[in-house]
């Protein structure tokens, strides 16, 4: 493997000189016993060709879209609506035919914004446009998106959505989640997690026959990307947890409402939905436990750490039979792959989280990962948990609000006490924490945040890895060369790879892109005859 | 699937629900990489870019380049000439392009920022690197759609490259035309290409996409791929004959700007998808000095026999057509000679030029028909639900009407986001007519066969 220093210096030699300094900060030679500082969360160099998306990508695209029965109604021109429409594949099983519950998945709702309305301001179109979506859907809820220009001229959606809500009876809020805001994704994250539990979390109650199961969970961080959801589930039920609410794959607006009757918070995708976790645990004294349910070994260490939480000794027992049952299952066909997946190298540039949970599925198949990167995430992602303190807020991400919360006078209620969790602890578990991808990253492996199209195709000549992880901008520039590469946002339209039977798809999946026959015929037999 | 779509027909007057055209600035990029080491460039905050590169790689499985200013909240309220000064700066010292093709989003165009004028302070401050350029078209997403986009970036090249030229071609010179292919697959680019060379004619094909976005894999990523109009052949647009612009949405104004620079004559004809429309350009490339060949000639007979062979199938038959302004008029004639009834003609673009174009394709079936401009996929879901068809054409969008409906359905057009394939086989030209015609026959015929009871299904259709 080649020398790291030597691969930094022509990562960023081509650069102008001060994008060089730059760019330095943003690249590590990993070792895993003392992290070191990395750049992160930091605006993108103009002209670099990052794979960065923006605040409203975030906020509708990533965390409100999934919730199929409201209306997500995006304020702008109208192509923000159009490439948010279906391109995420968060699927929803909900339907007014088998449970009553609208869906509004396949559609896209815009008030497509002219020339008109950037002059004398688009609130009354978006009034009416709320108006026409309660009179020809009768949705529970309305939730609206503001786009790049909503903010430069002007319109008060939150006022509007105030409105329409005491109209039409009916809960309307309102996401600023311009694109410009922030430097990535991330800032959308932030504003996601901000409205919906101003708005929605906490405004329902579950019925007290629902409440019999004590094992009651909330899934965060999950989006049900080709159906991820749907495995975990099925996990759940098989293990006796209740699920109250996924943030927010396959979820319902009232899954969200209530997600206050749950006793632990699962976060699966710490970046895009911690600040939730966070304000949970101090509004309702609900403790949240980071976990990986990507890859067989990660989902089974997840469930007993969930179990352990609870303590019930039946629990414990039933969770440790479903992992022996699904193991078992499992474990042939892992051995089969891995015997054609041992020892090759793989990539991962991925969002926020990715890039670190699926280095377990190959580690699952004997496959290093020797660099990987987040598109978005933030130093606490790469370093963990430890460094939040220290991260220092800069002027590009200052104006994101922060809420101010507290402990809720009626409804705070800790699920444990204080001597519990100190013994919880003690015993290995621990809360509001998150390790990061550092850690567990080989030495020497290489770190890289924020890629550009330049660095990416430079890593690719010094390693030639077996297989890159990456997404749709990325993936037939890395196979032109010769490279094979697997889509971790959307899967190459497969899946599911959460949980143990996602776990399976992904490893025949993975033994399929990177054995398959076509590579050996890029050079045609005459090139190799005169070479 | 689409569960909530009311049969009735309400007035909307505020809420697009399942828009049929997006915005302007991914048509400038699509142009834009038809121009030969050119990198597009988007002025803007990067989710755009983002947006515009990924929705054109679905469709083309294609590497999709592209930069961006990557606005910030500061640099959207005091102005972003910092960004594109920074923006050519990396681009040209890492890239290397010939050419950047600068758009601008809804963002850069309410704050108002002044393109050429910071382009300028570029070249004042050494940035542009000597025998480079940077071009740049308005692309406000609020006004027009993608289509506007697309001919806004042809202007452009147009624009910044086309001047008169005052030697003209000696009479042994092969007639040269240029023409603006308009929003086709690299395919179809090519296609137009090979038909007019066949006549003998020389041909500037600008933007021409093929040979970017259908390039072959050979173990090497070329950042710029060999296809592509080039600056010099942009430079010469005015030694053509005549500017022929293929579509009136997406290629007239490209035309006329070529004309009002270089003087050189122009025609806007259709897209020249089906019999009718082929026959029209076949018949303009002749008036400039093209010969038609026994191969083509050929082509078209066996066109014809196609239609002779497959009357029975396609007689009378509704269909329903979505789409861009140009490509759905062009469709909308050839289903009329195949002796389709076009129920439901639907585009995004605004304008009643539309309509009057559809009318006058459709002449004495136009009374039965919805002919709808500035439509979206929901409205035209209703209007089948009213008046349902035997036949959907449409981009990928349609397959969602398509299921709830049942429907025979056929990919043609942009995007086409859930097949392969697409971009490298045509629907323009004889050639492309009988495959075109091939798909909607398939369709229709495995309808045929699926529906068929035992006694009545045939082993020959």
């Amino acid at each position: 493997s080649p020398d790291p220093s030597a691969v930094i210096s022509d990562l960023v030699t081509s650069y102008p000189p001060k994008v060089m300094r730059k760019r330095r900060r943003h690249i590590i030679v990993n070792d895993p016993q003392e992290p070191d500082q990395i750049e992160a969360n930091a605006r993108s160099v103009p002209g670099i060709i990052t794979t960065r998306g923006c605040c409203y990508a975030g906020c509708k695209g990533v965390v409100l879209g999934p919730v199929s029965d409201i209306v997500h109604i995006v304020h702008g021109p109208v192509g923000c609506s159009y490439y948010a429409w279906m391109t995420r594949r968060n699927q929803s099983g909900n339907s007014v035919d088998t449970n009553g519950v609208p869906n509004y998945i396949n559609y896209a709702f815009t008030t497509d914004l002219t020339e008109h309305e950037i002059i004398f301001g688009g609130e009354k179109k978006l009034m009416q446009a709320i108006r026409e979506a309660n009179e020809i859907f009768h949705p529970k809820a309305i939730a609206v998106f503001s786009t790049c220009p909503v903010g430069l001229i002007g319109d008060d959606v939150h006022a509007v959505a105030a409105l329409a809500k005491a109209e039409l009876g009916i809960n309307v809020f309102g996401f600023s989640c311009e694109g410009y805001k922030g430097v990535s994704q991330s800032a959308g994250h932030h504003i996601a997690n901000n409205g919906l539990f101003k708005n929605v979390v906490g405004t329902e109650d579950l019925p007290e026959e629902e409440l019999t199961n004590p094992f009651r969970i909330n899934l965060l961080g999950e989006y049900n990307i080709g159906g991820d959801a749907f495995e975990l589930e099925r996990v759940f039920e098989k293990c006796g947890f209740d699920l109250v609410s996924t943030f927010s794959g396959n979820a319902q607006y009232s899954d969200l409402a209530h997600a206050q009757e749950a006793n632990l918070n699962v976060v699966m995708c710490h970046r895009s939905i911690n600040y939730m976790a966070e304000m949970m645990e101090t509004k309702y004294g609900i403790p949240w436990l980071q976990v990986n349910f990507i890859g067989a070994e990660s989902t089974a260490k997840s469930l007993r750490k969930i179990a352990r939480y609870f303590g019930d000794e039946d629990l414990i027992a039933r969770v440790e039979q479903v992992i022996a049952e699904e193991m078992a299952e499992l474990e042939p066909i892992r051995q089969d792959v891995r015997s054609r997946t041992q020892g090759k190298t793989v990539m991962l540039y991925v969002g926020g989280s990715r890039a670190h949970h699926y280095q377990a599925l190959f580690a699952d198949i004997g496959m290093p990962t020797v660099a990987a990167g987040y598109e978005f995430a933030h130093r606490d992602d790469y370093e963990g948990s430890r460094v939040t303190p220290t991260i220092k807020m800069d002027a590009d991400s200052r104006n994101i609000e922060e809420l101010s919360v507290s402990a809720d006078p009626d409804e705070f209620r800790a699920r444990k006490t204080t001597e519990e969790l100190l013994a919880l602890e003690a015993g290995g578990l621990k809360f509001a924490d998150y390790e990061g991808m550092m850690p567990e990253m080989a030495k020497d492996a290489l770190v890289i945040d924020d890629i550009s199209h330049h660095e990416l195709e430079v890593l690719i000549e010094y390693y030639k890895p077996a297989l890159i992880c990456s997404g749709i901008k990325d993936k037939y520039v890395v196979e032109k060369m010769g490279v094979p590469c697997k889509q971790l946002h959307n899967y190459d339209y497969g899946g599911p790879y959460a949980g143990f039977q996602g776990a399976v798809n992904f490893y025949q999946e993975i033994d399929r892109v990177v054995n398959a026959a076509v590579w050996r015929f890029i050079t045609p037999p005459w090139a190799k005859q005169t070479a | 699937m689409l569960d909530h779509t009311p049969t009735q027909v309400v007035e909307r007057s505020a809420l697009r629900i399942n828009p049929a055209n997006t915005c302007q600035p991914i048509g400038a990029m699509y142009a834009a990489l038809g121009i030969h080491r050119c990198l597009p460039y988007s002025h803007g905050s990067q989710g755009c870019c983002s947006y515009h590169r990924s929705h054109l790689t679905r469709h083309f499985k294609d590497p999709v380049m592209a930069a961006t200013s990557s606005f910030t909240e500061g640099a959207s309220v005091f102005g972003g000439q910092p960004n594109l000064l920074q923006g050519l700066s990396t681009v040209f010292t890492t890239y290397k392009p010939d050419v950047v093709a600068v758009n601008t989003t809804c963002l850069s165009e309410t704050i108002g920022d002044d393109i050429p004028q910071i382009v300028g302070q570029a070249q004042t401050d050494g940035i542009i690197p000597d025998g480079k350029y940077v071009i740049h078209a308005n692309t406000p997403s609020y006004a027009g759609t993608h289509v506007t986009g697309f001919s806004n970036m042809c202007v452009a090249m147009a624009k910044y490259f086309a001047k008169p030229i005052e030697t003209k071609p000696k009479a042994t010179d092969k007639p040269w035309v240029n023409i603006v292919p308009g929003w086709v697959e690299p395919s179809d680019m090519r296609e137009i290409r090979r038909i007019t060379e066949a006549l003998g004619m020389k041909a500037t094909l600008f933007p021409d996409t093929a040979g970017v976005l259908d390039s072959p894999q050979t173990g090497h990523f070329e950042m710029y791929p060999s296809g592509g109009v080039t600056i010099e052949e942009l430079q010469n647009l005015g030694r053509a004959q005549a500017t022929l612009a293929l579509g009136q949405w997406a290629s007239r104004e490209a035309a006329i700007e070529v004309e009002n620079r270089a003087y050189v004559p122009r025609e806007v004809l259709d897209l020249p998808i089906g019999i009718g429309a082929t026959d029209r350009f076949l018949e303009c490339l002749r008036f400039r000095g093209g010969v038609i060949p026994k191969s083509i000639e050929e082509e078209r007979g066996r066109l014809v026999d196609f239609i002779v062979d497959t009357q029975q199938h396609f007689y009378n038959k509704k269909v329903a057509i979505a789409g861009d302004p140009d490509q759905v008029i062009a469709l909308t004639e050839f289903c009329r000679d195949l002796g389709m009834i076009p129920v439901h003609v639907l585009t995004g673009n605004q304008g009643k030029a539309f309509t009057r174009k559809v009318t006058q394709v459709l002449g004495d079936k136009a009374a039965g028909t919805h002919i709808e401009q500035k439509g979206d996929m929901f409205l035209l879901h209703q209007l089948i639900k009213n008046e349902p068809v035997d036949l959907l054409l449409g981009n990928t969008y349609g397959k969602y009407i398509a299921r709830a409906e049942d429907l025979p359905f056929v990919r043609v057009g942009w995007p086409i986001l859930d097949r392969v394939g697409h971009s490298y086989l045509t629907t323009v030209g004889y050639t492309g007519a009988i495959q075109l015609g091939s798909k909607m026959l398939d369709a229709l015929l495995d309808r045929r066969d699926r529906d068929a009871a035992d006694p009545k299904f045939e082993l020959v259709l």
